[in-house]
């Protein structure tokens, strides 16, 4: 990709990829802007041109700080948040935001939110908590098709669970319990906001464990948002780093973690604990997607831009005041980079 | 003489469907600049040790043994001596500092709060002062000083809080999940902070977490409870990296090394769940989750036995080992033998 060292955009095809498949949901240039609230409001750009495809059975693990968009990006997945500009498209189809389109789009695309306790009605029993969106959807064999979706996630024999309570549960339990009432409709797609976050620690691998069983049972695509590095690893086909809207940096976590290119990517891994790389602590917080910063939109916290490096290699000024382009949509095995340093560089 | 020493302490919670132990004879050991780390999951009683440390326990809970600080039993103190212990001799930095602040009260009133109450002869202007200077020793501006909490970042309120636990300089800090919440940009920097702190100040330091791969990166001894007792204890890289106690191995699964082609796609994690303290399993509490356990785990109580340099386990597993014994077959095995017999 050498046309692409101009616009900082750099790119690695690895010749073992698989052939591509049609991704089953991608957003193509997506922006979710947020009017400002109060005398000091602006604009809050929360997602700032976004291209991410999922392909079918393919679990990509979105990555980034808190404030950083990756919530706004699943929630716009979901057609729960609509795009100021650009697409999010199911099986090649724009998705329309009819609420009889809409209600047919959850069937297909099913949210597993981080904390299971808070998403699951204490007044309900387990199987009238599973059997909703069976309801909702007005399929038949309610029983069957709850005692099916109870199974697959490890709660056996599923009668057993049926007139539980939320509280006579564990927390693990819980989280199956709400990962069950996702799957009983048969989607193609999880979309899990930290969905181990408030887990026991122990009881952590066996839900990553379940995710990955569903996707080889079932061919179940999933996007987990995650602030947790070490969750990508465990089970993440593709690794996508978002900063301040933006996806940064994007490729199998092997690649990404193996020779992470982007300097806000090797930030984040520098200072996970037993990391073998001196750590780069970045200074301040995250920065304010109503204010963000021309050029690169790292650059106020880039140690390769404090350090000098860019300077050496002559893309200080770039870097100020060049702004990046999107990263286009990456099917899987190639690893994108969205800084000017890096494209230097090359692959 | 060590600075703090628990000795055998058993806390037990009075509950409406009777006693519940949340700690069962537990001893530890922190001296002076010294880190020790205590992992569990919730439920284990690790809070727990903590409050019972400045006696913080809710009435309903009875406390036994011996909690030794600088050689003097907190439990048996008067409410002066305690008094003076509190914030002075040692203090809390607790979990959810965006709970733990007075919304309503500017930053360096809530830290200067502790120096005025402890320390008698101090005025109002040389309080102000030293605020200053804790807010720059935990890397805050002055001007913070003059904020309200909900003008801070949650990186910013805990740092602040680490603050209030230095105000009267005290010898030992107890810090509870200190960067749970916070991304892991801001943890890092508040564990910087908090390790340089450690070895700037000498002051000797418990911290709590479920996250072994952050009490490895920040204390130097690990000690990982189970149940209500500590199953393992040891330098804390060795513990994390390669540890002797079947749980404690699970514990550190959790959270893989980056790269490590063990864990890559093979998340691993304990079937079962924790247990409820107000129903333990008898014999060792992990046997019914265990997947090395012996016939003899259901009956036998487990004690910290040596499990190699400077470090303790408390599994039978790990002492047939010690002993030079062969590791014994376990219940899977013999199931899975007699399962083969069978078929």
């Amino acid at each position: 990709m050498s046309a692409s060292s101009g616009t900082g955009l750099s790119g690695t095809g690895l010749s073992a990829a698989p052939a591509a498949t049609a991704p089953v949901v991608s957003a193509a240039d997506v922006w979710v802007r947020f009017a400002g609230r109060g005398r000091h409001g602006g604009a809050a750009t929360a997602v700032d041109g976004v291209n991410l495809d999922i392909a079918p059975g393919e679990i990509v693990a979105l990555v980034g700080e808190s404030g950083c968009g990756k919530t706004t990006l699943a929630r716009t997945i979901l057609g729960l948040e609509r795009p100021t500009s650009g697409q999010v498209r199911f099986a090649g189809r724009p998705l329309s935001y009819r609420s009889g389109a809409l209600r047919a789009y959850r069937r297909q695309v099913q949210l597993v939110l981080q904390d299971p306790t808070g998403s699951l009605n204490p007044r309900h029993t387990v199987y009238e908590a599973v059997a909703e969106g069976v309801r909702i959807h007005k399929l038949d064999n309610e029983r069957a098709r709850v005692a099916d979706a109870l199974s697959r996630c490890g709660l056996r024999p599923p009668e057993r669970f049926f007139q539980r309570y939320p509280h006579e549960l564990s927390g693990g339990q819980r989280q199956r319990v709400v990962i069950a009432g996702a799957l009983v409709l048969e989607p193609q797609v999880l979309v899990a906001d930290e969905p181990v976050a408030s887990l026991d620690a122990s009881v952590r691998g066996e839900i990553l464990a379940l995710l990955l069983r569903l996707r080889r049972d079932l061919g179940l695509a999933a996007l987990v948002v995650t602030h947790d590095l070490g969750l990508a690893w465990n089970i993440a086909d593709r690794l996508a780093v978002m900063y301040l809207g933006r996806i940064v940096e994007v490729g199998t976590p092997e690649q990404v973690f193996a020779q992470p290119r982007h300097p806000y990517t090797k930030a984040l891994m520098s200072v996970l604990p037993e990391s073998p790389i001196e750590p780069i602590v970045l200074a301040g917080e995250p920065p304010d997607p109503t204010r963000i910063p021309a050029g690169c939109r790292f650059h106020p916290r880039c140690p390769e831009l404090a350090s000098g490096a860019a300077a050496t290699a002559g893309v200080a000024e770039r870097c100020t005041g060049t702004a990046l382009p999107a990263l286009p949509a990456a099917g899987s095995g190639t690893a994108l980079v969205s800084c000017h340093l890096a494209a230097t560089l090359g692959p | 003489m060590a600075l703090l020493e628990l000795r055998d302490l058993t806390v037990t919670y009075a509950t409406a469907s009777g006693p519940v132990p949340a700690v069962r004879g537990v001893n530890l050991t922190v001296d002076a600049g010294q880190t020790l780390g205590l992992a569990g999951e919730s439920g284990c009683g690790k809070s727990t040790i903590a409050t019972s440390i400045l006696r913080l326990l809710p009435s309903s809970a009875t406390v036994t043994g011996q909690i030794l600080f600088n050689g003097a039993d907190v439990l048996t103190m008067n409410w002066g001596r305690l008094r003076a212990v509190r914030w002075a001799g040692a203090s809390i930095v607790f979990q959810g500092a965006l709970h733990s602040l007075n919304p309503v009260q500017r930053i360096g009133r809530q830290i200067a709060e502790p120096i005025l109450l402890h320390e008698p002869g101090v005025s109002k202007q040389s309080a102000a002062g030293r605020v200053v200077r804790l807010l720059s020793q935990v890397g805050l501006p002055a001007a913070r000083a003059d904020s309200y909490p909900h003008e801070l970042s949650g990186g910013q309120k805990q740092r602040v809080m680490i603050a209030m636990a230095l105000a009267c300089s005290p010898s030992l800090i107890i810090a509870d999940e200190p960067t749970t919440a916070l991304d892991v940009m801001i943890q890092a920097q508040v564990l910087n902070l908090i390790t340089d702190l450690v070895r700037e100040t000498g002051v000797g330091m418990i911290m709590i977490s479920h996250d072994l791969s952050v009490l490895s990166a920040t204390c130097q001894r690990l000690a990982v409870m189970y149940a209500g007792r500590i199953v393992e204890e040891g330098p804390a890289h060795e513990v994390f990296t390669a540890a002797r106690h079947p749980y404690a191995q699970a514990l550190s699964w959790a959270f893989p090394v980056i790269g490590d082609t063990r864990t890559r796609m093979s998340p691993r994690g304990l079937a079962g769940d924790p247990p409820d303290p107000a129903q333990l399993p008898s014999g060792c509490g992990f046997h019914p989750r265990c997947a090395v356990a012996l016939a003899q785990c259901s009956a036998r109580e487990m004690e910290l036995w040596p499990a190699g340099d400077g470090r303790l386990a408390a599994c039978v597993q790990v002492l047939n080992e010690e002993e030079g014994g062969q590791p014994a077959r376990s219940v899977a095995d013999e199931n899975r033998s007699a399962g083969e017999a069978v078929a």
